[in-house]
């Protein structure tokens, strides 16, 4: 892999950091008057998600990391895998309770998620910002309740738990947004 | 990037920023120092390790855009002009940033008959002028560094200041100089935790001089006469009891040309203009750099230099 100097560090670049693929979040040149520049870098650690603060001497270099965002399809789990395929090339990949994190509350089969692969295997999974899930467990709809009033939790097809409106029903689809797991809009009734 | 062609300051700082250059001239003009605007564009340059001069051609002749007017201004003092000031531009290739841009407005005058502490009490009197009431401490550069790291930086081993330098930042300073430790431990670990308002630090290591006469402190510890003042946490201003002696300045370039081969740089020749000039006789003087842009970023309580410029280079 080429490397990266601190002058190229930018917001999203990906470079191998202590043996961990990182993603640079922010890079501040600093330079005193009469002294060697150095670089304050944010960079989040993609195995940990933790996010560092590291002082580079400037014109430093890093290696790059091989870490590619990759839109994939989304086939099924056998229960200790879940099977992803490139649309393109049919090309399956597997990926570890680990890789797929927090995302396996918005997975439906046949959705485009985006894989992060690191030399070639799953690292993490990124649902699309939206999703649209049928509710499978919720208190009877409250007829008629369709204005703004309490809300009542429901169970949706994939296991995830979210806040809803009392007058939705079970069966019925709505719109949940998986960065902040908050209801959005019912779709449709089933 | 369409909108980029619009200054980054507001119409309201602009005006403040016209109004705050009209102060520092008001400053000097009642204090009887004469402005002088000296050339940004000359055949030399400065010899630092770590300043990087921007080359141009003027038709086939190699010129540089000044770092600093610091060499024009010491020849004009030899020349017997008296108190001096330069309100202009300065040029700092590959210095870019939130605090950074590779033009820059510079405030630098000179005093005759002055010494440091007689010119930091009139750092802070310009400063006050602007802030009015504003904190001020005074401390030396030794006192502040065992305040905040517990080592003295004069007496501190070589290979101590590496492996602290290391553990603050990576391996790449293992093998840096004493001066370029001592600066990444001032930054990283000082800096922040200066006091608000104006902090001035003086009795610089005796590595850092630049050009700056040396001397020993009360303790007998090597120092050089160099000052920087501190606005907000961020450096504002570096000054300097100016060396005077013309072999010590030849001696002085003569090793930052080491220290620049040694670092893989491209030599720079000495200005021997500056050099006849110190011959000539340089009058004793105290002389200060003020970065103007930063002192509008405090006074506007900006986090990025672009909040207070015409146009950042970005926007060039």
């Amino acid at each position: 892999m080429s490397n990266y100097s601190t002058n190229e560090f930018r917001s999203g670049l990906k470079v191998m950091l202590d043996g961990d693929p990182c993603s640079i979040l922010d890079n501040e040149l600093v330079k005193p008057g009469k002294g060697q520049a150095f670089n304050r870098v944010k960079l989040r650690n993609l195995n940990t998600g933790r996010v560092l603060d590291k002082t580079f001497k400037s014109g430093e270099q890093l290696e790059a990391a091989d870490v590619m965002d990759t839109d994939m399809q989304y086939l099924y789990t056998d229960g200790d895998f879940w099977y992803f395929m490139e649309p393109e090339t049919f090309e399956q990949h597997q990926a570890d309770e680990k890789a797929v994190g927090d995302a396996l509350l918005w997975l439906s089969e046949q959705d485009t998620v985006v894989v992060t692969l690191f030399n070639g295997s799953p690292l993490s999974v990124t649902p699309p910002n939206h999703v649209e899930l049928e509710i499978v467990e919720t208190d009877p709809g409250l007829r008629g309740d369709t204005a703004q009033g309490g809300s009542k939790p429901a169970k949706l097809v994939t296991g995830a738990v979210v806040k809803v409106p009392l007058f939705l029903d079970q069966g019925e689809i709505i719109r949940v947004d998986t960065r902040t797991g908050e209801y959005q809009g019912r779709v449709s009734a089933k | 990037m369409l909108k980029q062609w619009q200054p980054g300051a507001s119409l309201a700082i602009l005006r403040q920023r016209s109004r705050v250059l009209a102060q520092l001239r008001d400053f000097f003009q009642q204090r009887q120092v004469m402005e002088v605007d000296v050339p940004l564009l000359s055949r030399a340059t400065v010899t630092d390790l770590n300043i990087d001069s921007i080359q141009v051609l003027n038709a086939s002749d190699a010129a540089y855009l000044q770092t600093s007017p610091e060499y024009f201004m010491k020849r004009l003092l030899a020349s017997g002009s008296g108190d001096i000031y330069s309100l202009g531009k300065a040029f700092r290739s590959a210095e870019s940033g939130r605090r950074h841009n590779p033009e820059f407005t510079l405030l630098e005058w000179y005093r005759c008959g002055w010494d440091e502490h007689r010119l930091m009490d009139e750092v802070v009197e310009l400063v006050a002028t602007l802030v009015p009431g504003i904190a001020v401490r005074r401390c030396s550069y030794a006192d502040v560094f065992i305040q905040h790291l517990q080592v003295d930086p004069h007496l501190v081993g070589l290979a101590e200041l590496q492996r602290l330098a290391v553990s603050a930042s990576s391996q790449a300073w293992a093998k840096e100089t004493r001066g370029n430790c001592l600066d990444l431990l001032f930054s990283v670990l000082i800096e922040p935790q200066l006091e608000e308002g104006l902090v001035l630090v003086y009795d610089y290591p005796a590595c850092q001089a630049a050009l700056a006469k040396c001397a020993e402190d009360s303790l007998g510890r090597q120092i050089s006469r160099r000052f920087e003042a501190f606005l907000n946490r961020v450096e504002l201003a570096n000054g300097y009891c100016e060396l005077t002696d013309a072999a010590e300045q030849a001696g002085r370039f003569a090793e930052d040309q080491r220290l620049r081969q040694q670092s893989g740089k491209a030599a720079v020749a000495a200005d021997q203009h500056l050099l006849a000039a110190m011959e000539a006789g340089l009058p004793e003087s105290a002389g200060v750099a003020m970065g103007v842009d930063r002192l509008m970023m405090q006074l506007q309580g900006a986090d990025s230099i672009d909040q207070v410029m015409p146009f950042s280079w970005t926007r060039c």
